[in-house]
């Protein structure tokens, strides 16, 4: 599970951009400062043009964060470094999510849809547009809600084949692949591949892998980085479905290959992976895994229990609970690739085509970051754990079991007639971890899902936070509840935490600290060679108290770090 | 239905290693639902992969435990199948009735079953969907309708359908397949797919099953006689005993 993975350089000296305040004057100001960095990064910076400048970003508050947060221990320059942002640079994305925001709870309002029509639109994102009738008379009606959607992908190949698009059937569709495909080609001929650009509110980014060009279209205010991303990982699912050199054949031999052929029934956990970025989701900004938090002593006894029956051709083991990973079992020389285990949940818990059907699964999958040219072979059962009182042993689940509260045995294999031994081995495991009671631990700590910030760190003004820790690639988070509730408000507690995530990643950036305030929250970033920590807090929340909230989860995790992250795992 | 009460009185019990093949779309994951849980998904997403799954099967004088393997239809999969029917006792080959490609498809499993699954192998044929089929009789309103199984009557019964009940039989009595029509979706015929399999497998090569996660390691005795005509349908069924079935070794485990 640890694959020590540090992405950006470590840092030992801090600059003068160490700790970055973005304010902005009531409106009327224009771009003051439009240096070369501000153009690099305006993607990310145009998206705080609500953020209010006020005095607490004066010096009075850098002397504060100073003395309350000794690590941070930074030049404070109380001055903006990008200068105002311009009201007219925001996206539509952004000032329409904002639009619902209110003083006091801002994450939890309903406001008149009028107002709202990205917020509205979230909701209706995911709906299924419909066909095409056969005489084309529903057409423009369909062209208008396929336009009105927030997000877009497609997969085309290098030939311009259509493979994948997330909205919309063929014939709605075919001009659109049309002219992106000669968008694409113009430029690859002329040796100058198209990245991305703007039109409008909209971001198109583009992504060249092998024969297949991504595309991506977003209206929610991502950056390139994080749209590419993105892309990447709809391609890892390409690849885990067909292995890059079976691919790469099929392209070979015949460059007009249809590939959705091929991919039938891919569509749906390309899907998954897609409304999962629109939603937004913490793993995949974060480049790392959720675990379930447990009691060393508990979690060593479940890692023993798994090497105990470890069978001879088990590759991988993982028991999963909710999208949350409670222990690993691998050999020495293979770590685990945190984009491999995205597809795999994804596959477990956002495409029901697994959990579905109740029984066994037998899966073969290649899993590109360990190995793109070859399949594996994945032994899944799901567990209800919702039986409480449940004496007799586990219940194997039933096909109408919550989302919230499944747990997953997951064994991997080279082997492909290995069904029957991890099957068995699966079943000892279970019997097992009934016996010695981290089964019910299991279920215990699941059924009591995320705490919440207060549950954390009592009495703290941070309302959510997301910290990664960058050896463990894993991060931890606490329930989004009571603060931002429903898909809007954590979808907009997402776009911040993106917004603050690109404003310490961007390749411009010398960041480590990084505070924005606006009319709705306050944020903050910080980054050190060993973690990154995002959090929010309420409106007109000093900067010290953010710092102080930071600081102190800091010191929560220095102490849980065992508990909330997986350290080793069980290696044999 | 014949399968979900358990039986109080120990009877021999055996159990039968049963593949689902067919198109994907046709209805394989469903009939399989509606037989293990009784429960129904419209829009059910595809399977990946394969899906291994257990239900019983009570006929008058013995158990039978199905083993099921429900595979995936979609294409890249086809190479795994030998995987799942080479020590399988019995077949279920899907089409549906409402697209006659699927029953192309459904063809090409018959053959590569009767030139490479063990011999004594026991396929049925089935038709799945026709509750789509209005005219049909099947009724689509409540599990149990249609007992009458209007499906025969005529070829050109509804719009929906592509595939007449008189073809499919002819094809199915030529090769010697037990043949149904179905419907996951009201569970029209579905109990009574899986007892005539459980009627039809060869005495020879059953054998007794050691528990329930023993998946039918060993060799138990052959287990008692066993009448006929148990299942409703199969006595309209064409069952050759072609291959005469010999004992088969458990699966694979």
């Amino acid at each position: 599970m640890s694959r020590p993975q540090l992405l950006s350089q470590p840092t030992t000296a801090l600059t003068l951009a160490d700790v970055h305040t973005q304010s902005r004057k009531e409106i009327g100001s224009r771009l003051s400062s439009p240096n070369s960095r501000n153009v690099s990064r305006r993607q990310s910076v145009t998206q705080f043009g609500r953020f209010l400048g006020t005095s607490e970003s004066g010096g009075e508050d850098s002397a504060s964060l100073k003395s309350y947060a000794p690590t941070l221990d930074a030049r404070l320059d109380g001055e903006s470094m990008l200068g105002d942002v311009a009201e007219d640079t925001v996206t539509p994305a952004w000032r329409a999510l904002s639009a619902q925001i209110e003083r006091d709870n801002p994450f939890d309002v309903a406001i008149a849809p009028e107002d709202d029509i990205i917020s509205w639109q979230l909701q209706h994102e995911f709906e299924d547009l419909g066909f095409v009738q056969r005489d084309g008379s529903n057409e423009e009606e369909l062209l208008e809600l396929w336009k009105a959607k927030l997000k877009h992908f497609f997969i085309l190949s290098a030939s311009g084949k259509p493979i994948y698009s997330r909205h919309g059937d063929d014939k709605l569709i075919s001009h659109y692949i049309g002219v992106v495909q000669t968008v694409i080609s113009f430029y690859q001929g002329a040796k100058d591949p198209l990245k991305g650009f703007t039109a409008g509110d909209v971001r198109f980014v583009m992504l060249s892998r092998g024969p297949l060009n991504l595309v991506a279209i977003s209206r929610l205010g991502e950056s390139d980085s994080q749209l590419r991303t993105q892309l990447e990982s709809l391609y890892m699912q390409i690849l885990s479905t067909l292995t890059l050199p079976s691919m790469e054949k099929m392209f070979s031999n015949r460059p007009s290959t249809d590939l959705r052929r091929p991919l039938q029934g891919t569509e749906q956990l390309l899907d998954g992976l897609a409304d999962g970025f629109t939603r937004g989701s913490p793993s995949t900004l974060l480049s790392a895994l959720e675990c379930l938090r447990l009691r060393k002593t508990h979690r060593s006894a479940i890692n023993d229990t798994l090497l105990n029956v470890r069978s001879p051709n088990l590759l991988y083991g993982l028991i999963v609970a909710a999208g949350r990973l409670v222990s690993v079992v691998r050999p020495k020389k293979h770590s685990l690739h945190p984009g491999d285990l995205h597809l795999i949940f994804n596959m477990l818990f956002e495409a029901d085509s697994v959990k579905a059907g109740g029984g066994e699964n037998w899966i073969p999958l290649c899993l590109p970051g360990f190995n793109n040219t070859g399949f594996l072979y994945m032994y899944v059962s799901f567990f209800s754990t919702n039986t409480t009182d449940d004496t007799q042993g586990v219940h194997e689940r039933t096909a109408t079991a919550g989302k919230d509260d499944e747990l997953a045995i997951v064994l991997i294999s080279a082997n492909k007639e290995g069904f029957f031994e991890l099957r068995k081995m699966r079943n000892a495991l279970v019997k097992q971890l009934e016996k010695n009671g981290s089964m019910g631990i299991i279920k215990t700590a699941i059924r009591k899902g995320h705490a919440t910030c207060s549950d954390i760190v009592p009495g703290t003004v941070l309302r959510h936070f997301l910290y990664k820790s960058r050896g463990n690639v894993q991060f931890t988070m606490p329930s989004f509840e009571p603060h931002f509730h429903g898909m809007v408000a954590r979808r907009k507690v997402m776009t911040l935490y993106a917004q603050l995530h690109e404003s310490i990643h961007s390749r411009t950036a010398h960041l480590k600290v990084q505070h924005c305030v606006a009319k709705d929250a306050t944020a903050l970033a910080w980054e050190t060679p060993l973690f990154e920590l995002y959090c929010v807090g309420g409106p007109l929340v000093t900067r010290a108290a953010l710092a102080q909230g930071a600081n102190r989860i800091v010191q929560w995790i220095k102490r849980e770090e065992e508990r909330v992250f997986i350290i080793g795992g069980a290696v044999f | 239905m014949a399968d979900s009460t358990q039986a109080s009185a120990p009877k021999p019990s055996s159990s039968v290693k049963l593949v689902l093949l067919g198109e994907a779309a046709v209805g394989k994951s469903s009939l399989v639902l509606r037989f293990v849980n009784n429960d129904f998904h419209p829009n059910k997403e595809p399977t990946i992969g394969a899906a291994f799954l257990t239900q019983k099967c009570h006929l008058p004088a013995r158990i039978i435990k199905f083993e099921i393997w429900d595979t995936a239809g979609q294409e890249r999969f086809a190479s795994l199948a030998p995987m799942y029917y080479r020590n399988a006792q019995a077949a279920l080959v899907v089409y549906d009735v409402t697209k006659a490609s699927s029953l192309v498809k459904a063809k090409h499993w018959v053959a590569e079953l009767q030139r490479q699954a063990s011999p004594g192998i026991v396929i049925a044929l089935v038709g799945n969907k026709v509750d789509l089929c209005e005219e049909d009789g099947a009724g689509t309103s409540g599990e149990g309708a249609g007992e009458g199984e209007a499906g025969g009557e005529d070829d050109d019964d509804a719009v929906a359908r592509k595939v007449g009940f008189k073809e499919a039989k002819a094809y199915a009595d030529e090769e010697s397949l037990l043949f149904f029509e179905t419907s996951a979706k009201t569970g029209h015929n579905v109990s009574e797919v899986f007892t005539a399999i459980a009627n039809a497998i060869p005495e020879a090569s059953l054998k007794g099953a050691r528990g329930a996660g023993a998946a039918a390691g060993g060799g138990g005795a052959t287990q008692a006689a066993i009448s006929g005509g148990a299942g409703q349908e199969s006595s309209r069924v064409n069952l050759t005993a072609k291959g005469d079935g010999k004992a088969q070794e458990g699966c694979a485990c």
